[in-house]
């Protein structure tokens, strides 16, 4: 265990949605207060359903855009303003995996081009060194050097994941943000790219943020968890202690609702009442609409996010302290 | 999927390819035919296209000395419609790349910028698609009188609404998500993104656009040059020789319907390709 | 609603503004006026007391300002040629240009429109096939040729017609029928294309499917919607019955606006050719508000629409 790499310090992002042709405007708080600590080397596994704001947090810790208040730290310093020559000179330390690979290829160029294409933008190495590591790169995601010849459509979907993880890996970066990377693939390919992404992780010592809805996924990468909801965070943990207890009702319908070995699929929780909406959030706990152990208090004061163990923190007015802990344990 | 049945797809896909309607070959070859003859203009003309022949004026076509006739002065129509057309093809090639270049970088400007700039252009695309041309072109040429360069950049400012327009939305489409927004997140600088990813992206859009302005050129030149605004004697171009041929559309009626078939030709071939393009490349296109 | 109208009219008077802008830019960047207008061997006491009294010793912005004023006056300045006031000469043209125009105008319609509509519900036939290849030839040939074909069959060979001048209405018959032609080519390919749009969409499909009589379908549902995008092009059209005619008037020595300007500019009249400018751009302008309000008119939705634009 080291010092953090990346430190999210209670960020917030509010978009303005117009509706109506008088353009009434309504806030929308896609994040809210949300802090983070990402040690060198670990993975955190963003955990939320859509509308959380997983992505928005992804894109503002990667220094996409800017938070409207809060701050993001990359190795003890603040982040460039998007756009800036110092901006773009960071990229080569942090990279994105994308959810839809197609998207993210240029369909025009042959792939092994994209690949090489970060190394032309920061200048790394001559003309031969650049080949050789474009060589190098799609060995260590497992493809030949006839598929670097190909363009993106002639691919299958596993493969233009594999381009775009070896052209994120290309600068050798630091901190990899992974926002659903397997989610638009098929089932049977999502174990091996995860597979791919887990075992560089340990050769590169490479840092990563992993967000996706997918507890199993999850499960399988992260070392620690974040679980969101409406734009705040409601549990962190451990990611085996997180999953084997959670504490926050939310967490506990989401483990119950996955599909885990060993475990039997009776103690179900069944979520009721309408899906998250960022544009509507309910008052006091946002969860408390369909939360089934909500008490009033739930419905008119926000919980904090505070710690019940050494590395947990919930915020449910329901879980306080140690003694919380024995309540579910089932 | 092997190697083999790859190779084997990519051949048939090769052979299906040169499977081109009658009209759009015979507008190809059209084009071509064109393009070398304003590409050899005097070398292929049996007369200078000054030359007189004061002893053959008005003589009609189909004789051995001058295929297409004479005109007023006894020069050979020939000669002066293979320079028209050269000078016609120069002027409307100069002006489409001027357009292309000036809509399209205003329409990157735009999609990049956002804001004030954004609005600045849309405001001069208005303008620009709520005008006439002819009677701004009519002006400019009022004021700064005549020459072929004014008017190969006056030419110029036809049409490149259209590219700034496409540019712009197709920009914008491309930076909110995918191949734009992961090459920037790469630290590439928007020079790059542009000229690198998003205008080969989009290039076969611009194309066809390409083929609909083209022709507007020729038209809009030769309706200039016919009204004696265009281009001026002693160089000519084919509105030009329809303008001074109507003098003797009586006598000699030839003068003028040579030029004028080749503006129809040539108009018509761009637009079939266009279309055909546009079915090929760009279905969305209206 | 309102708020539609307002940003529609606001549009207008840039349209207007930059026209101004524009004319007043060419006409500084031509040139010094005193020695245009007075020519070169006029002595200097003279062009510095013409530079006073038209205030060209001014900073340019003020003269930008002093300009937007004469203009809004009315003051145009006077034809190089014969003195009297430019607008004079541009108004007393107006009635012979329209008297092409507005035929032609109506003759379009009538032709073009149904011409279009008829194709795109008999879409295949040779009717259509005929439209489409006419359409294609009033596109690529310029109105020019076209004059000069009329003139060179009805005029030359058959003697039908004058080729050229404005002594009777037989004179206006072939310019009406070049300007006429060309934009019912161009009208009904147009509405062929914008039906067929129509035609496509799942609403007439379902109208259809659920046993609507195809007449009513075609009368309730598909022409209301196909004529959102006619009358646009209708308002542009409309917008150049005033110097739509530059290359027809020429041909056959008509004397209207566009012959007007095509001399003016030939002997660099600047002040008339200013004069047509402007008058093109508020014509233009006030067309295209007549087309936005007919919009608001005929869907409702754009004004929701136009209202974020």
């Amino acid at each position: 265990m080291s010092a953090p790499l990346v430190e999210v310090a209670a960020i917030s992002r509010t978009y303005t949605m117009r509706s109506g042709m008088f353009g009434r405007s309504s806030a929308v708080h896609a994040l809210d207060g949300v802090s983070l600590s990402i040690r060198k080397g670990e993975t955190l596994g963003l955990v939320g359903e859509s509308g959380s704001g997983k992505s928005t947090t992804g894109r503002i810790v990667l220094g996409l855009e800017p938070p409207d208040a809060g701050e993001v730290r990359f190795g003890g310093k603040s982040m460039a303003a998007p756009g800036t020559p110092e901006w773009r000179v960071q990229r080569a330390r942090m990279q994105m995996i994308f959810q839809d690979p197609l998207g993210a290829l240029d369909r025009r160029l042959p792939v092994a081009d994209q690949i090489r294409e970060p190394l032309d933008v920061h200048g790394l190495g001559t003309g031969a060194e650049r080949e050789a590591r474009v060589q190098e790169l799609l060995r260590s995601v497992e493809l030949n050097p006839q598929h670097g010849r190909r363009y993106p459509g002639a691919l299958s979907g596993g493969q233009r994941q594999r381009i775009v993880l070896a052209r994120a890996l290309a600068t050798k970066p630091d901190f990899l943000v992974c926002d659903e990377p397997v989610s638009a693939l098929d089932v049977s390919i999502q174990a091996q790219v995860v597979n791919l992404l887990a075992d560089l992780q340990a050769e590169l010592a490479l840092t990563m943020l992993f967000i996706s809805h997918d507890l199993r996924v999850v499960r399988q990468i992260s070392n620690v968890v974040a679980v969101m909801y409406l734009g705040r965070i409601v549990e962190t943990g451990c990611a085996d202690d997180l999953f084997a207890r959670p504490e926050h009702p939310y967490t506990q319908a989401l483990v119950s609702a996955s599909p885990a070995p060993g475990r039997r699929s009776a103690g179900r929780i069944v979520l009721s009442g309408d899906p998250p909406n960022p544009a509507a959030r309910p008052s006091g706990c946002a969860f408390h609409p369909r939360c089934p152990r909500a008490i009033s208090r739930c419905a008119t004061e926000l919980p904090a996010l505070s710690s019940i163990a050494s590395d947990r923190q919930v915020a449910c007015h329901l879980v306080s302290g140690s003694q919380a802990q024995s309540q579910d344990a089932a | 999927m092997t190697d083999a049945t790859l190779k084997d797809t990519a051949i048939r896909r090769r052979i299906s390819l040169p499977a081109i309607p009658v009209s759009v070959a015979l507008a190809i070859t059209w084009i071509v035919v064109v393009l070398l003859i304003a590409a050899f203009a005097e070398k292929i003309a049996p007369y200078g296209f000054t030359q007189l022949d004061l002893r053959n004026r008005l003589s009609a076509p189909g004789n051995v000395a001058h295929w297409l006739g004479t005109d007023e002065l006894g020069r050979d129509v020939l000669s002066r419609l293979l320079v028209s057309i050269r000078i016609s093809l120069l002027i409307a090639f100069g002006a489409t790349a001027i357009s292309a270049v000036v809509g399209t970088t205003l329409g990157f400007l735009a999609a990049h910028f956002r804001g004030v700039v954004e609005q600045l252009v849309l405001m001069l695309t208005d303008f620009q698609a709520s005008m006439p041309f002819l009677i701004m072109a009519l002006a400019v040429l009022a004021f700064f009188g005549n020459s072929l360069p004014l008017l190969i950049g006056l030419m110029g400012l036809f049409g490149w609404e259209r590219y700034a327009r496409i540019a712009r939305g197709l920009a914008i489409s491309a930076n909110a998500q995918g191949y734009a927004a992961a090459v920037r997140q790469l630290g590439a600088t928007p020079a790059r993104i542009y000229l690198r990813h998003i205008l080969p992206n989009i290039a076969s859009t611009l194309i066809v656009s390409t083929t609909l302005v083209f022709p507007e050129v020729i038209l809009m030149e030769s309706g200039l040059s016919f009204l004696g605004l265009g281009v001026q004697p002693p160089m000519t171009s084919l509105g030009n020789m329809v303008g001074y041929g109507r003098e003797y559309l009586t006598r000699a009626p030839w003068i003028m319907l040579a030029p004028a078939t080749t503006i129809v030709a040539t108009t018509l071939a761009v637009s079939v390709i266009g279309d055909w393009l546009r079915d090929r490349l760009d279905p969305t296109l209206q | 609603m309102g708020r539609y109208f307002a940003i529609r009219i606001g549009r207008a008077l840039l349209t207007i503004i930059l026209v101004v802008t524009f004319a007043f830019v060419v006409l500084r960047l031509s040139g010094d006026p005193s020695l245009m207008i007075l020519g070169p061997e006029a002595p200097p006491e003279v062009l510095a007391a013409f530079r006073k009294a038209w205030g060209l010793d001014d900073p340019i912005w003020i003269q930008y300002v002093d300009y937007f004023g004469a203009i809004a006056k009315g003051e145009l300045g006077r034809s190089m040629r014969d003195g009297r006031p430019a607008i004079q000469l541009v108004l007393e043209r107006i009635p012979a240009t329209l008297a092409l125009t507005l035929p032609a105008f109506a003759f379009k319609v009538a032709l073009g429109i149904p011409a279009g509509i008829y194709a795109a519900l008999n879409r295949g036939s040779a009717i259509d096939r005929a439209v489409m290849i006419t359409a294609v030839a009033g596109f690529t040939v310029p109105s020019f040729v076209l004059a000069l074909l009329l003139v060179l069959v009805f005029a030359v060979q058959l003697g039908w017609l004058p080729s050229g001048g404005q002594d009777s209405w037989r004179h206006a018959i072939l310019p009406i029928a070049t300007l006429g032609l060309g934009g019912a080519a161009v009208l009904a390919r147009f509405t062929r294309s914008a039906m067929l749009e129509v035609l496509g969409q799942p609403y007439i499909r379902t109208a259809s499917a659920k046993g609507v009589p195809w007449r009513k379908v075609v009368t309730a549902h598909a022409l209301p919607n196909a004529a959102i995008p006619t009358v646009t092009i209708l308002g542009f059209m409309v917008g150049t019955l005033i110097a739509g005619a530059v290359v027809v008037e020429s041909v056959f020595a008509w004397p209207g606006v566009g012959r007007l300007l095509v001399v003016a500019v030939a002997n660099r009249d600047l002040s008339v050719v200013q004069c047509i400018l402007l008058l093109v751009a508020m014509t233009m302008v006030t067309s295209n508000l007549i087309v936005d309000f007919l919009y608001g008119f005929l869907d409702p939705r754009l004004r929701a629409k136009g209202a974020h634009a």
